[in-house]
């Protein structure tokens, strides 16, 4: 069991307020997942050709002598915000040179996200403290994606932990479990997309980066994930202007999506939308299997 | 009487124990449940003659193995409302979530919107009436009862059904393995319209209803396949 929070908002006011509306939603599915949690968060979209990267720093570090050497090695280093064991930092440019010059330099760093807007942060432990360390109810966002998780197919650490990022400002969380990840994994080495853990839920990320990177848009991506992932899974994919959500064909694993004229909402369970304003008058519904919906800025759609 | 009890302040166990032992009360008592707020296993193992109205949206399990007590959800239900129910009635204003009714013994299920996947899984005795649609692999392997759709069925309807008559006036998506369509009989004719009349479901004609039932190829041993044995 898992549990998946989205929230996304429709206006200015409301963005204003997401984190305070956002981390309750966390917290509620704190006894669908009490081993970690994490969230991606779409704020501060840095300007021109910039672009933000999330590090997660997996032992000792100081972020100190991190900004030094980022400074000095040419890479596109401009600013660098710490949260925690986590820095946002941001790169002039492509931000290719520099995560390469961090997986060479840094083998206790890893790379969480990359993007104009995106920021990724996780930890093992009950949501309640993620909340705390991050500062998730001050956060003022356009939307924000969480996960609570209870592992089942892999080790409670940090790095398997959600969201898993699958390319610039997209990243993926999974209530469920694959069936068909060790071989999928293979075969998605074999075409160079770079794994940190033995997780199910990273090799649907991964998937989903090779078939971004294939040319695919989100929705084509998510219709041959249909056809290439064997398992259970409620997916909630974060995008630079909204949210995704796909649920298997068999649907076994719960999601409801609500929406009123203020915000979008997706969790595992109503209770985890039962506190939003307006929640008991807003549109509610369970996503069909096998079914794609998104969500981009005001305009809401889905697709079959 | 009439009593209230809101779970803004009131803890599970608290709703639970106060509903339990006022279906044991007679005159019968009316009790009303306030911001249930999507949570878990509300009025569960009620066991007597009582009238329990949920104000708004309840989670899992909700009316749980319910005997004789009548629960009316005003919202929508969780997953796997009305479990095991024995007998009584549970009535959900909105949808339901997956498995409505699964492994039900007896009672009247209602569910005045629609129900998704699994709805009447395994149902061995209760009566379920929904006035929308319901989702694929409904009245999976199931052994006893009825269930009236109003509106469409999902895939697989009925899958590796052993007895249990099923009634859909819309489309069926597709009929799972030994569920076949049978013949309207007046018989049938007569328990539809009174578990229609049941149900609230009103201007419904029963005229408008396929049956679907066992065909009684998968559960009877066959002496063809001995040599398989």
């Amino acid at each position: 069991m898992c549990g998946i929070v989205g929230l996304f908002a429709k206006n200015p006011e409301f963005e204003h307020d997401l984190g305070r509306y956002f981390a309750p939603m966390l917290l509620e599915m704190t006894d669908r997942g009490p081993d970690s949690a994490g969230f991606a968060v779409y704020r501060d979209a840095v300007s021109g050709t910039e672009h933000k990267v999330t590090l997660l720093a997996t032992g000792d570090l100081s972020w100190r002598e991190f900004e030094v050497a980022a400074e000095s090695a040419n890479v596109g280093f401009e600013r660098i915000v710490v949260h925690d064991n986590h820095a946002v930092i941001v790169v002039a440019g492509d931000t290719e040179p520099f995560i390469a010059w961090v997986r060479g330099a840094y083998a206790d760093l890893r790379v969480l996200s990359s993007g104009v807007a995106i920021e990724i942060f996780k930890a093992c432990g009950i949501p309640e403290q993620v909340i705390e360390r991050f500062g998730v109810n001050s956060m003022k966002a356009s939307h924000a994606l969480g996960h609570t998780r209870m592992a089942t197919e892999s080790a409670i650490t940090t790095e398997h932990s959600h969201p898993f990022s699958t390319g610039d400002d997209l990243c993926l969380v999974h209530n469920g479990s694959l069936s068909n990840h060790n071989r999928l994994r293979r075969d998605l080495e074999r075409r160079g997309v770079h794994f940190s853990t033995d997780n199910d839920s990273e090799v649907a990320a991964g998937y989903l980066t090779w078939r971004l990177r294939e040319g695919d848009s989100l929705e084509q991506a998510l219709t041959h994930a249909i056809a290439d992932l064997d398992g259970f899974y409620t997916f909630a994919v974060g995008t630079r202007d909204g949210f995704a959500v796909l649920r298997d064909p068999v649907a076994c694993k719960p999601a409801v999506l609500a929406e009123t004229d203020h915000w979008v909402a997706m969790a595992s369970e109503y209770r985890a939308l039962a506190g939003l304003p307006g929640a008991a008058s807003a549109r509610l519904w369970e996503p069909e299997p096998g079914r794609i919906y998104s969500w981009e800025h005001a305009d809401s759609r889905a697709s079959a | 009487m009439s009593h209230t009890i809101d779970l803004a302040t009131a803890t599970t166990r608290e709703l639970n124990s106060a509903l339990q032992a006022a279906s044991k009360v007679t005159p019968k008592q009316n009790w009303t449940v306030h911001n249930p707020g999507g949570g878990h296993t509300l009025a569960v193992g009620l066991d007597g003659d009582v009238d329990v109205t949920i104000d708004g949206h309840v989670g899992y399990y909700c009316a749980g193995m319910n005997q004789r007590a009548n629960v009316t959800i005003t919202g929508n239900a969780g997953p796997g409302v009305a479990e095991n129910m024995m007998s009584g009635q549970v009535r959900i204003k909105g949808n339901a979530s997956q498995y409505a009714g699964a492994t039900a013994h007896g009672g009247l299920l209602v569910v005045e919107g629609s129900a998704s996947s699994r709805c009447g899984i395994s149902m061995k005795g209760v009566d379920i009436v929904v006035h929308g649609s319901i989702g694929h692999m409904s009245a999976f392997m199931a052994q006893s009862g009825r269930l009236v759709v109003c509106g469409d069925a999902g895939d697989a309807l009925g899958d590796s059904i052993y007895e249990a008559r099923i009634y859909v006036r819309g489309e069926v998506a597709s009929l799972g393995a030994d569920c076949v369509e049978q013949p309207l009989e007046q018989i049938h004719r007569d328990e539809l319209a009174q578990l229609l009349t049941n149900a609230g479901a009103v201007g419904v004609d029963v005229g408008d209803f396929r049956r679907y039932g066992s065909a009684r190829e998968l559960y009877h041993f066959k002496v063809d396949n001995a040599h398989a044995y």
